[in-house]
């Protein structure tokens, strides 16, 4: 009987997942990033010893890994393998949160304001998008905005077809005949932008403060090691006010980064014009802090649920609470699973890193 | 006596054949309980209730919004993808096959062409295909068809250069034409390896469909599992991998059963 309790234990040890990290006072963390404008910082950082030097300040030690395919990335995070994560707030709600693991947002970064568009070919009026096929990466930002779009003009998703296409073949797709509309986010909607017969029709400027980058950490961990985010907040400030100083170690930073995510210096900078990021921690704090973040993750979750994306089974958009940063939740308050907080920004701000 | 020669019996066959898959169960069901105990909202392997709901919900309840029926819908584009792409292949690769075999001019021109072609891996050629076809069907039946074609050339050609020599001998002293010793000598021996042919890339041509699907796809069961992966929905991509199965081991059967119906003499044999 115990021969066959052991080999259960071993078995079940070597064939399911990893366990969960137990949340206890630990020193290794592990944190996963994948490119895009508002998270290379994260790669610069670690590139650049600015992880180090602040893992040392803290005793701790932060291992940083850049995934190649974000979804991956989330769902390692979900399934323990990592502490914090970068992705955007929407995911983290569907993902993450609806997967039952509580997730707190450590940093606001930025916003997109304008990395997220609606392209159509020879076609210049939001509204002629009715009818069309919509090539997209479904249940993703593209999706929420297109949804957005088309409310924006009286039109629901049941006016055009959606197809979901992977955002690397976004660029080839747009060059073939049957594609005639997409969402996509940049650094696609650039190169697609310089193709003749592209215009943009619609986007993420017009509904701003909405699609937000975010780096996430798990609440338990976070709640028993505090000084892994404030670690975490000490990487992301140094490092972006660096990169947006205007010296010439700012545009090596920028070179870099843009460099790292296929681009130049010059069209990195023209990334991070359609972005607003939070350099200054105190602009995220008031951002955060804002009742208009309440209306957005409203926005978010109800996006969610009608796509069925809070659970199978979920009755209504309040099956997952979601704390703001002043203590109010939004839905469930007995299921809280992702949570926004001032705390590791608001020390930034007071330079008490 | 030596090991090899000891054989089990049909009971004891049968109970071994199952063990494997009790384990795997097993590890799963253990797993799963722990994870589940640990955080009720665990995606990652749900509980054998949750693939239930999964099953009910993809196979036996409309989507509010469209009034489809998943699993069925998705089954049947798949389905619809590969039984093109596999009657195209199967054509191609029965006429070129008896060719390249039987006629060595042909043979020296196709044989190396074909050899090359068929260790392009074909995935690689799939941003090339999206672009020069489009995102719809064509592209998506053009990357099956061109990964497992060549292959199956190959084989056919091997089979039939394979033939006794003394038969094709025989057929000529019999004042046989060229056309008639292909239908009446090579046809018949070459159609039985084409099923086994067949049978042997249906994994490859899964491969692809669903590489091409999760691409770019408003439907199919490589598309359902690629967008379901977004929000970690594993009780829907178990719930599919276990039909994809099904659904290819119902296929390997098929086409034995076909073949020894069809052909009752290659019973038993490795065709």
């Amino acid at each position: 009987m115990n021969l066959l309790k052991t080999a259960a234990i071993v078995l079940a040890a070597t064939t399911a997942l990893t366990l969960p990290a137990f949340a206890q006072a630990k020193t290794d963390f592990k944190v996963a990033w994948s490119i895009y404008v508002g998270w290379m910082p994260w790669g610069y950082a670690e590139e650049h010893g600015i992880v180090d030097k602040w893992s040392e300040k803290y005793g701790i030690t932060i291992e940083v890994t850049q995934f190649n395919d974000y979804v991956e990335s989330m769902n390692q995070y979900t399934a323990g393998a990592y502490d914090a994560v970068s992705l955007t707030n929407m995911d983290g709600l569907s993902i993450p949160a609806a997967g039952g693991v509580d997730t707190t947002a450590v940093i606001v970064g930025d916003f997109s304001s304008g990395n997220d568009a609606v392209i159509l070919k020879n076609a210049t009026e939001l509204a002629d998008i009715a009818g069309q096929t919509v090539n997209l990466v479904e249940f993703s930002v593209s999706h929420y905005l297109l949804a957005r779009a088309l409310d924006s003009v009286g039109l629901t998703e049941r006016d055009v077809n959606v197809v979901n296409t992977a955002d690397p073949d976004m660029v080839g797709a747009f060059q073939t005949a049957d594609v005639t509309a997409l969402v996509t986010w940049n650094p696609m909607v650039s190169e697609i932008l310089a193709l003749p017969d592209a215009t943009s029709v619609f986007d993420s400027s017009m509904i701003p403060g909405e699609i937000i980058d975010l780096m996430v950490a798990n609440t338990e961990v976070l709640e028993a090691n505090p000084d892994f985010g404030k670690a975490l907040a000490g990487i992301w400030y140094e490092t972006v006010s660096l990169m947006t100083s205007d010296t010439p170690e700012g545009a090596a930073a920028r070179a870099a980064m843009g460099a790292a995510s296929g681009t130049d210096q010059a069209g990195f900078e023209a990334q991070l014009a359609a972005t607003k990021l939070f350099a200054d921690p105190k602009e995220a704090v008031a951002f955060v802090t804002s009742p208009d973040l309440s209306a957005t993750m409203d926005r978010v979750r109800t996006f969610l649920f009608d796509k069925g994306l809070l659970g199978s089974g979920a009755p209504s958009a309040d099956v997952i609470g979601i704390e703001l940063a002043d203590g109010t939740v939004l839905g469930d308050p007995n299921f809280v699973k992702l949570r926004f907080t001032d705390d590791y920004m608001q020390l930034a701000a007071d330079n008490a890193l | 006596m030596r090991w090899i020669n000891y054989k089990p019996s049909r009971i004891t066959a049968l109970t071994l054949a199952l063990c494997p898959f009790i384990l795997v169960l097993l590890a799963y069901a253990i797993g799963s309980a722990a994870r589940l105990a640990d955080n009720p909202a665990d995606k990652l392997l749900p509980g054998i209730a949750a693939l239930g709901d999964a099953i009910n919900r993809m196979a036996f309840t409309p989507d509010v919004r469209t009034g489809e029926l998943f699993l069925w819908a998705d089954t049947l584009a798949s389905l619809g993808r590969l039984g093109a792409s596999l009657g195209i292949a199967t054509a191609i690769a029965l006429v070129v096959g008896m060719l390249v075999g039987m006629f060595p001019y042909l043979r020296a021109l196709l044989a190396p062409f074909i050899a090359v072609v068929s260790m392009v891996p074909p995935l690689a050629l799939l941003p090339v295909l999206f672009i020069v076809m489009g995102l719809g069907e064509v592209s998506k039946i053009t990357l099956i068809v061109i990964g497992i074609t060549p292959i199956m050339i190959r084989d056919l050609a091997f089979k039939v250069l394979d033939l006794p020599h003394e038969q094709l001998v025989k057929a000529q002293t019999l004042d046989a034409s060229s056309f008639q010793i292909a239908m009446r000598v090579v046809l018949p021996q070459t159609l039985p390896r084409l099923f086994t042919c067949l049978k042997l890339q249906l994994g490859p041509a899964w491969l692809f469909l669903i590489a091409a699907e999760a691409i770019s796809s408003d439907s199919g069961l490589g598309y359902r599992i690629f967008l379901v992966r977004r929000y970690l929905s594993m009780d829907v991509i178990f719930t599919y991998v276990a039909w994809i199965t099904l659904l290819a081991v119902i296929m390997n059967v098929a086409l034995d059963w076909l073949r020894v119906a069809i052909f009752p003499w290659t019973r038993g044999t490795a065709q």
